[in-house]
């Protein structure tokens, strides 16, 4: 028994919308083998991680909360990653995106406008987008490699937050705790409806749509395609592949950052040490499982958000860590990467010995 | 003992997991595979190691099952990399973040318990010769096999036929192939010592550096031997160089710190990121001294035509 590869004439387009489903059926399944190791009736347990946060009016308010962020960053990550640039360090850009407009309530505390709002979700986009600049420059002027510094600069990011929520930024009035003075009236995003739901999931929609249009039907977008496929082509068609690595990183650094302020000014309403769970990781795997895709990022951060909510309610219901929804993220992406083979190959199970050639 | 001999000696045990990282990646990389999944196979290497010392009281089985963490993890990369040809680089950062969420969930029983230290070695009369003694004569089996690493790899890589199979699949895959050799099988090999490696930096991390299961103690450790690789152009020697320069930066600033300087904790705590960012420009702006070494088949999955 053999295992082949055979590559297929043409991408297969029905593997390309069926592989992201198979890999989504794939985790559910090992996941339900780990709940019944675990000595859990691995049935109720998928219920508790995967149904039960669709079932509520409560716990749907919590999903587009959590989906906002994913979806903000992911739509930008997937346009980076159809450019063959590799901006990991969006957890970093999401962060400084958070200070720069965290600086407004900060430092103009008493300040209230609708101004206010504004210019801190601006902040919020330069400062993502500032912070992104440095892996793109490093790039283009001494040809760094983008993955490690824009990782390396996560780690920076999340102890300069520290610093300033434990030193200058801290809230006089806090009891010492390590957290900012808390954000009132035009320093909050405005809620939609009752609940928690704030206008950041509208702007991740409105990110969505604008680039899955650039993507399909501008020039910038059919560039950074041909750029992602084929660097030599594109300089072919006079396409400046430089140009191309600045704008992806500006576009999904201001996006992470976007997503950064719109945290803070929402769900924490004020700075802490952490502030977010890692969307700026989890933002990889939705911009894969969406398959770069604008509109396909939409459907993944749902879901990826699907899996935060399990996590805590498997926690509580079922006594079981919270960590299970990192795995769960973690094999996921895994499984969308081998299923994306299927796309270019069919799988061949040969028996035997191969034949031999004939001479 | 001296403050000299105990700066040292914490150099060392900074610089330990970071040379035996960037080793074994630097073996993968020379056969022409980028696996970006380091910081996955070091944390998993430290929670089995953790684990596994804990429940058997030994800290040499640990250190067995570290490694075995790491291949473990390198198989999983190999699998998906070599015979069902994915992006290596999407593989790899796949690699990492399964790494992190499985070390979080296997090592949530285990955290806050006390470990269990790879106890160094004791050599009657050497070890008790003032400074050098210690240093040299009183590490851990980790250190010494790290040194040893080096030596090995350098010989196998440019002294022995094993070496140039290497060197050829990550310079022309395609060559390789026609001259007859397994590409695959050669490429799967090398993850899997690079997974080795990685794991036995992550045992080290847990049984040696802070003898105890912390979530995320890798800490970017698995990234920094990435970048050791680049900044040493694929030399075995200069990734030597390079791990105890970092190691010494990492320590630096908690001496620094120890010794009252009125500089911001966490100033000092992202010096090894900013420096491995500085050395990542510095390096890479020289571009003679990367091409020369730089494997030409990096990152390329290769298909042999059937």
């Amino acid at each position: 028994m053999k295992l082949i590869l055979e590559k297929r004439s043409e991408q297969s387009r029905a593997m390309a919308l069926l592989s992201p489903l198979l890999a989504i059926a794939i985790t559910v399944v090992i996941g339900g083998i780990i709940f019944a190791s675990l000595g859990l009736d691995p049935f109720k347990a998928l219920h508790v991680y995967f149904v039960e946060p669709v079932t509520s009016l409560w716990s749907i308010e919590e999903l587009i909360v959590k989906a906002a962020p994913l979806v903000l960053i992911g739509a930008g990550l997937a346009i980076c990653y159809s450019a063959n640039v590799w901006n990991i360090g969006a957890e970093g850009q999401l962060t400084i995106g958070a200070l720069f407009g965290s600086a407004i309530p900060v430092y103009f505390t008493t300040w209230q406008s609708p101004l206010t709002l504004v210019l801190m979700l601006v902040l919020g986009g330069v400062g993502g987008a500032l912070f992104a600049a440095i892996p793109a420059a490093l790039k283009n002027r001494f040809g760094a490699n983008e993955i490690l510094t824009s990782l390396m600069l996560v780690y920076v990011a999340q102890l300069l937050l520290d610093w300033l929520v434990r030193g200058p930024w801290r809230d006089p009035k806090g009891y010492n705790f390590p957290q900012s003075v808390p954000f009132e009236g035009w320093q909050l995003l405005p809620l939609l409806g009752e609940g928690r739901v704030h206008i950041g999931a509208i702007f991740a929609v409105i990110a969505v749509i604008a680039l899955a249009i650039m993507m399909g039907r501008s020039l910038r977008g059919f560039e950074i395609r041909v750029i992602g496929n084929s660097p030599r082509a594109g300089a072919f068609a006079g396409f400046d592949q430089k140009r191309v690595v600045w704008f992806s990183f500006l576009l999904s650094g201001a996006l992470a950052g976007l997503a950064g302020i719109c945290e803070v000014a929402g769900p924490s309403g004020e700075l802490q040490p952490n502030i977010s769970p890692g969307y700026g990781f989890t933002a990889i795997i939705v911009a894969f499982l969406g398959r770069l895709n604008p509109i396909g990022v939409l459907f993944a951060g749902i879901l990826l958000a699907i899996s935060y909510l399990g996590g805590e309610a498997a926690q509580v219901e079922l006594g079981i860590s919270d960590k299970t929804a990192q795995v769960f993220q973690g094999m996921l992406l895994f499984f969308i990467l081998a299923c994306d083979t299927l796309i270019l190959y069919r799988v061949k199970i040969v028996s035997g010995r191969p034949a031999t050639a004939k001479v | 003992m001296g403050a000299l001999e105990a700066v040292i000696l914490t150099i060392i045990t900074a610089s330990t997991p970071l040379l035996l990282a960037a080793i074994g990646e630097l073996v993968t990389e020379r056969s022409g595979v980028l696996n970006l999944g380091v910081e996955g196979m070091m944390i998993m290497g430290a929670v089995c190691g953790f684990a596994i010392a804990y429940t058997t009281g030994s800290p040499l089985l640990g250190v067995g099952a570290g490694l075995l963490g790491g291949v473990g993890m390198s198989l999983l990369f190999a699998f998906l990399t070599q015979t069902l040809m994915t992006s290596q680089v999407a593989t790899g950062l796949s690699l990492t973040l399964l790494g992190l969420g499985l070390s979080g969930l296997i090592g949530e029983s285990f955290t806050g318990l006390p470990g269990i230290k790879l106890n160094a070695i004791d050599i009657p009369f050497l070890t008790d010769i003032p400074f050098i003694g210690p240093i040299l004569f009183g590490q851990d089996i980790l250190v010494y096999f790290s040194f040893a690493l080096v030596a090995i790899v350098t010989y196998v890589l440019f002294r022995t036929r094993t070496g140039l199979i290497i060197n050829a699949v990550g310079g022309n895959h395609h060559s390789a192939h026609a001259l007859g050799y397994d590409v695959v099988k050669v490429r799967y090999a090398c993850i899997a010592f690079g997974g080795a490696c990685s794991g036995l930096a992550g045992a080290y991390l847990s049984l040696a550096y802070t003898p105890q299961w912390i979530e995320n103690m890798s800490s970017g450790r698995g990234w920094i031997a990435l970048a050791l690789v680049v900044f040493s152009s694929w030399l075995p020697r200069r990734v030597l160089i390079g791990a105890y320069l970092f190691g010494t930066v990492w320590i630096m600033g908690l001496y620094v710190q120890a010794m009252g300087v009125a500089i911001p904790a966490q100033l000092l705590s992202s010096l090894p990121y900013l420096v491995t960012i500085v050395a990542l420009v510095m390096i890479s702006g020289n571009k003679t001294l990367t091409r020369i070494n730089t494997p030409a088949c990096i990152g390329q999955p290769f298909a042999p035509e059937r």
